[in-house]
């Protein structure tokens, strides 16, 4: 029987209406843009690490070079290891507020998640310069340190730990969120201890939390180029190098080979987080009851204390920056004043760069925020196609494994390539904007799914009974109703425009200078204080983004209230 | 077996749908009337809203064929075919008013504005709400949403109109009320009506023929009499109203004998004498037997629970003599009282219309 219907043929083949073509076309273009933009250039990478300086195919001599040249090869041990602290350090520290802000009855929550929010805000340089100011050779806590340098593995984690920190927080609290407030109920009525709990309960119910986060902290710390940029001194590792090798040596292939062998770690956290995310949604589905903290003095008082030294460290950090940037002359001279921030007569770029990194940063919201929701909207609704959906999907996904300063040199072989009728964008506003929207693709697209996962997905069977074009559904309802999440992706992609160093660092040219670059120029030049103040330009400009970003939400839940909530 | 296929206004033949491995639909032929109201019956799972959405275009079948007024309309996609659709979730755009929603199907350049808004006004009208035109979904009960709903599927007045269980997210009262106003628009617009439900009773109170489904195949298709009456299948015996199932042995070819007691059947099926059969008795089909004069087969019973249903009251019976542990019996209230029966009575029965008989598994 099951034979007889496997023989009798193909399946049946819907015709395609107006809409389906249209929507099908859209997949083809967004996949297209994302292939232009992300597989290309990563395959461009790729083939250029086989190839020797005249582009001759050389094989695998390129990677014997690299390792068995220990000054080359060391860098994975330090990136490792560099990687490795900072995710237990930033785990134990987020864990530790996570459960204060989840399970206590502490005061003043708010507070603590916008706080532990801020470095989300600025460039991954800054808690670098912060640092230099604290600990470095004339810096005013440099005692602390007991002869130990910052310069070094110790600048770097302390600046990684908070850089990531906010990341871990997130994913962390969300996990605690969603795990089962009857378990505890029913601990307690056991008489379990409090340290019972927290091991048979609290950290089971979290776990897949855990590891997210801990895949998401090694990702973000083994990539991330400013911190050690910054503060790392003499102690290299694989972000720098690439970096080194493509400005410092202009050895494009070594760059290459560095790359690949980033990509691999990035790559392959990526694809374990992406399973145990899954798990994580089927426990999210299930109908957890939420868990209301009981008062206890004495916790509820201890996890105030921890969340106060928390702010105290991140706060300080930016108030560090923030001094440092008004300070005339550090240490000689301690008057106040705005002379740093004279940019234009520093090399970087000067104000040009800031109001550049705001133009890309504006247009990267408005761009990629159209192309990534339409992406993911058609890629949600369309009829049947599943291959399609599937491969676009796994475009969509990628982005997230390739690391900054990968994507970026990819960019320069691709884009900067004489056979490629593209070359023309290289240095120019374009590349950048596209460079930050493929960048940061997969979270938004991630963002968009949710919200659109949330809306029934029966509308469009309607709209189609009724004879109306999709595209009159996903303006007169998708849009209105998804309003809040495309905010949400807007200012996301916004925040990290103006942040972002790492793949920008390659692609800016003399006239299209980037803040965030400016403040790693600057930096480099020697220039510190004026580095710190463009940095908290950067701050305040993504802060007050966020502010904005805030009330908006607001108005618009005011005024969309009427038909949002039951009356 | 060719199909007249202008006689029916729509014709499935052949159909089969198939989830990779799993086969949801299994070879449905099916012919509907134009005017007629057709209910799917069966239980969660058994492939209803897959048939619903096939001929809606919304799911692709995997093979087979449908014509919709002699048109064969098997691949044409959703927005190709004639239909106006309500779901059990209404699907309402929830920003747009009441009549953005109800109008939205209207809007196209060709229709002058204020027609629209006459057409959205007697629609409005016709579904009981004309005052709740400005108001959004959100602010509305879910009774009225569905109504709503079934204005919008009907503006563009389509020929055919698909229900996926309309009624199952409402409370009971609301359920039969709209049962009743959906019926009577039904018939005052004729529109030909399919309607998914897994509640047998909104299926015999509304439907002109019901298709018994299960695991994806059609059990049994009929006026909700027969299939009330005459159930073709053990399942579709159990699965609509009540039924007493008793084990049966064929005595003659007209006889049976359950426990000791011997019985006149009408031979619905073919049967071997000896066979093991199981017969099926509904509750009401037995009466207290002074009511049936000279009863050839009295049935020996004790009462084990009573349950009041209002004008109905329900026994819980144990026979000896039938081999029976537990069976189901209704009498009118009036004779219940008559008797003055009470838990541990036994009472002597007969059966008023003779056993059907099922092949015994
Ligand atoms: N998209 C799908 N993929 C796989 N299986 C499905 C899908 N849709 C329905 N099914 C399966 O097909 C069977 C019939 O489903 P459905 O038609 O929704 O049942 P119902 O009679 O309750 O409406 C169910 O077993 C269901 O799990
Ligand atoms: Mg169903």
């Amino acid at each position: 029987m099951a034979e007889a219907i496997a023989k009798s043929g193909a399946e049946l083949k819907q015709k395609l209406s107006r809409d389906d073509v249209l929507m099908r076309g859209l997949i083809a273009v967004v996949g297209l843009y994302l292939l232009v933009t992300l597989v290309l250039p990563l395959y461009a990478m790729l083939s250029k690490s086989f190839k020797d300086h005249d582009g001759n195919f050389i094989g695998l001599a390129n990677y014997i070079e690299y390792f068995s040249t220990p000054a080359l090869s060391a860098s994975i041990v330090n990136s490792l290891f560099i990687a490795s602290i900072t995710t237990f350090i930033t785990l134990t520290l987020a864990f530790g507020l996570a459960y204060g802000l989840m399970r206590s009855n502490m005061p003043f929550k708010a507070f603590f998640k916008i706080v532990a929010m801020v470095p989300i805000l600025v460039p991954s340089l800054l808690p670098g310069i912060a640092l230099v100011y604290l600990f470095g050779r004339q810096g005013f806590m440099n005692w602390a340190l007991f002869g130990h340098d910052i310069y070094g593995p110790i600048g770097i984690v302390i600046a990684e730990v908070f850089f990531t920190l906010p990341h871990a927080l997130i994913i962390l609290t969300t996990a605690f969120s969603i795990s089962d407030a009857r378990l505890y109920e029913a601990a307690q009525v056991l008489n379990a201890s409090k340290f019972k709990i927290f091991w048979t309960v609290t950290l089971p119910g979290a776990r897949y939390g855990v590891i997210s986060a801990a895949f998401v902290v090694f990702t973000l710390a083994i990539t991330d180029f400013g911190a050690p940029k910054v503060i790392g001194g003499d102690f290299n590792v694989l972000a720098t190098d690439i970096y080194k090798q493509v400005i410092g040596q202009q050895n494009f292939e070594m760059g290459a080979v560095v790359s690949v062998v980033l990509l691999i770690p990035a790559a392959l956290a990526f694809f374990v987080d992406r399973i145990v995310q899954k798990k994580q949604v089927a426990l999210l589905t299930s109908r957890a009851v939420a868990y209301e903290p009981k008062p206890n003095k004495l916790f509820d008082h201890c996890m105030l204390a921890y969340a106060i030294l928390f702010s105290v460290f991140i706060l300080g950090m930016i108030a560090v920056c923030q001094y440092a940037a008004l300070v005339k002359f550090y240490p000689y001279n301690l008057s106040l004043s705005l002379k740093n921030y004279n940019f234009d007569l520093m090399d970087g770029g000067g104000w040009a760069a800031y109001w550049n990194s705001l133009k890309m940063a504006g247009l990267t919201a408005v761009i990629g925020t159209c192309i990534i929701f339409v992406g993911a909207y058609v890629v949600e609704k369309v009829r049947g196609f599943t291959q399609g959906r599937m491969l676009f999907q796994f475009l969509a996904m990628l982005p997230m494994a390739v690391p900054g300063l990968v994507l970026g040199l990819a960019y320069i072989f691709f884009f900067n390539s004489p056979a490629n009728p593209l070359n023309t964008l290289y240095h120019t506003m374009a590349i950048l904007v596209i460079s930050t929207i493929t960048h940061f693709y997969t979270v938004s697209h991630l963002t968009a799914t949710t919200a659109l996962k949330q809306m029934d997905s029966e509308f469009e069977d309607v709209s189609a009974s009724l004879k109306q074009p999709v595209f009159k559904m996903f303006r007169q309802v998708t849009v209105p109703v998804s309003m809040p999440a495309i905010l949400d992706i807007s200012i996301y992609l916004f925040v990290n425009a103006m942040t972002t160093v790492s793949a920008v660092v390659f692609l800016y040219g003399p006239d299209t200078n980037l803040a965030s670059v400016a403040v790693l120029n600057m930096d480099d030049a020697g220039d510190i204080a004026p580095a710190a103040a463009m940095g908290m330009m950067i701050f305040y400009t993504a802060a007050g983004v966020k502010l904005l970003h805030y009330f908006s939400t607001l108005g618009l839940y005011k005024s969309t209230q009427r038909w949002r909530s039951k009356s | 077996m060719s199909i007249n296929k202008a006689s029916h206004y729509l014709v499935i033949e052949n159909l089969t749908k198939r989830f990779g491995e799993f086969v949801a639909l299994q070879d449905i032929n099916l012919n509907i009337n134009e005017s007629e109201f057709v209910c799917f019956l069966g239980p969660s799972g058994c492939g209803k809203t897959t048939l619903l959405r096939a001929i809606a275009g919304l799911d692709l079948q995997s093979s087979g064929n449908i014509f919709q007024a002699g048109k064969d309309i098997s691949v044409l996609p959703p927005s190709g075919r004639d239909f106006g659709i309500v779901f059990q979730s209404y699907a309402l755009f929830p920003n747009l008013t009441v009549a953005k929603n109800v109008s939205y199907g209207l809007e196209n350049a060709k229709i002058p504005k204020d027609q629209i808004n006459k057409r959205v006004n007697e629609l409005l009208e016709m579904v009981g709400l004309p005052e709740k035109a400005n108001a959004y979904p959100a602010n509305l009960s879910g009774g009225q949403q569905q109504r709503i709903a079934l204005a919008r599927a009907l503006a563009t007045s389509p020929s055919l109109l698909l229900l996926d269980e309309p009624l199952s997210a409402l409370d009971a009262k609301v359920r039969v009320f709209l049962r009743h106003e959906i019926k009577q628009l039904q018939r005052k617009l004729g529109v030909t009506t399919i309607m998914v439900t897994h509640d047998q009773e909104e299926a015999l109170t509304m439907a002109d023929r019901i298709v018994v489904m299960k695991q994806g195949v059609i059990e049994q298709i009929g006026s909700p009499n027969e299939i009330y009456q005459q159930p073709k299948s053990v399942f579709v015996a159990d699965f609509i109203g009540t039924m007493n199932f008793f084990e049966a042995q064929v005595m003659a070819d007209n006889q049976i004998k359950i426990g000791e007691l011997q019985f006149e059947h009408d031979s619905n099926i073919d049967t071997v004498v000896g066979e093991r059969v199981t017969a099926a008795v509904r509750p009401e089909e037995f009466v207290i037997s002074q009511q049936v004069e000279s009863s050839e087969h009295k049935i020996e019973a004790t009462i084990r629970e009573i349950e009041f249903l209002g004008s109905l009251v329900r026994l819980r019976l144990s026979s000896k003599q039938m081999q029976a542990k537990s069976f189901i019996m209704n009498i009118e209230e009036r004779m219940f009282r008559a008797n003055a029966l009470d838990e541990g009575d036994t009472i002597s029965l007969s059966v008023i219309t003779s056993p059907r008989l099922y092949p015994h598994d």
